[in-house]
Formats: structure tokens, sequence, C-alpha cells
């Protein structure tokens, strides 16, 4: 029985990281580079910008669920097979995402990567 | 990209996997959590080594933040892999742990993965689509005025 717990947390965390990166993503490509606003308004004035923005907060949200998830995760399974499995899930999910939701330029170079990644991070739980 | 950049990414990936190792030990401490105990989820976060964890994540998210601001989801992402390779090394080098052949063939592959992604464009070029759709919008907007 734990064992289908573990499998339902990793898909869980899957599907929230996805949903709260894929947010961030949305949200921070509106803001513009943090880097050049903080030259430009100062350090103050990027936070604001970042925290007056809705779906930063949707995509917090996400993210916490993803890391109540993890914990609980943690304490079913060791870290060796609950966090590489997760990751490498959530590169290939994360590559969805950025090509459909995201309207990223997905190309073959960047797919090769995350399918590389994922099953890479997989070994590395073996 | 600029050195400052690189730096950005290596953050993401170290923060998210020692704060994942540090959760880890906090959890191990704690034990199975029940769900029909959730209370017990507080206890977890009181443990010191779960509020370490806890704080590098909060970095991970600040450093992820900056890097989605200047580059592309699917260009971040595999290179926080990268973080799990440096972790499986320092396993070797500093704690003396066996790499199995599979985690060399794993670092190997992720190595590649992070190399053919950071080889391209850190970002969609988007302006080319924008000047397609105010094209559009303009035209839309004569039509209007007839």
């Amino acid at each position: 029985m734990r064992n289908v717990y573990t499998w339902a947390a990793i898909v869980i965390i899957t599907l929230t990281s996805t949903a709260g990166e894929s947010l961030l993503a949305h949200s921070m490509q509106r803001i513009g580079d943090l880097g050049e606003m903080r030259r430009r308004e100062g350090v103050l004035a990027s936070v604001r910008r970042v925290f007056t923005t809705p779906t930063v907060f949707l995509a917090i949200s996400f993210m916490a669920i993803a890391f109540f998830t993890l914990l609980f995760g943690l304490s079913w399974a060791d870290l060796s097979l609950v966090g590489p499995a997760a990751a490498a899930l959530t590169f290939v999910a994360n590559a969805l995402a950025a090509k459909f939701f995201l309207k990223e330029n997905v190309d073959r170079r960047r797919w090769i990567a995350a399918v590389f990644v994922g099953a890479g991070v997989a070994l590395l739980a073996r | 990209m600029t050195f400052r950049k690189y730096m950005v990414l290596a953050a993401v990936a170290l923060f998210a996997s020692i704060g994942d190792a540090l959760l880890s030990r906090g959890m191990k401490d704690i034990g199975a959590i029940s769900l029909n105990h959730l209370g017990e989820l507080i206890l977890a976060i009181m443990n010191p080594w779960v509020i370490c964890g806890i704080a590098l994540l909060l970095c991970f998210f600040v450093a992820m933040s900056n890097a989605l601001s200047w580059a592309d989801l699917s260009y971040v992402m595999p290179a926080t892999g990268l973080g799990y390779v440096v972790m499986a090394l320092a396993a070797k080098f500093f704690l003396h742990e066996r790499i199995s052949p599979e985690r060399w063939i794993g670092i190997v592959l992720i190595t590649i993965g992070v190399g053919f992604v950071a080889g391209g464009p850190s970002q969609t070029d988007r302006s080319a689509h924008t000047a397609s759709d105010q094209v559009t919008d303009t035209a839309l907007s004569l039509e209007g005025r007839r």
C-alpha cells in the first residue's frame, strides 16, 4: 500500500511542480529580465513587481502543494527514489508545458536534452 | 550568456538538489507520516534539517525566478539536472561512496543533455511573432475605421 502512496505522491509532485514552474515562467516572461530591472529601478521595485503579479501567487501555491507532497513522499520512501523519479518526470512534463502552454520554441535540441537529463536522473537513482 | 547568468543557473541546480537532500535527512528523523495524522506535518516543519531544506528551497525559488526572467523554462530545467551530477561526484570524492556503472551512465547522459541545451539560444525569439501581431492589429483597426 505504501508503494501506491509513494507513486501517487510522485505523480502529484510532477503535476504540481510543472504547473507551478510553468506559471512562474509565464509570470517572469511578462515581467522581464530581473537583473536589468534591478539595475534600472532598484531591488525593492523589482521585488514589488514580482509580488504584485497575481500568477506568481498561483505558481507559489502549486509549488507549496508540491513541497508538502514531497514531505509526505519522503516520509514513505527514500530520496533516491522520490527525488529522481519526480525530477525525471518533471523534466519531460515541463518540456510539454513549455511547448503547448508557454509556446516556447522547444526544438529537437531541447527535447533531446529533456529526455537525456530525465533518463540520466532516473539512472542515478538506481 | 554572461558569467552572472551561468552563476544563477548553477545556483538553481545546487539549491534544488541540496535542499531536497536536507529535507530527506529531516524526514528520516521523523519517520512515516500517516494521512490520518496530518498534524505530524507541523512537527516535520520544526525539524532543523527540514528548516535548512526549506531555506535552501526559498533560495531556489529566488534563483529560479531570476533565471526564468531571461531564459525559457525548457532551457532552465535541463540545466538543473547538473545538481544531481555534482551531488553524485561529491558523494564519491568526499564521502568515498562507490558509483555503480549505471550511475556513471546517468552522469554522462545528464552532462550530454545539459551540453545540448546550453549550446542553443536561451530564449525563444518572440519579436517576429509580435511584429506580425502588430501588422494584424493595424490591419484590423484600419478595417474597423472603414
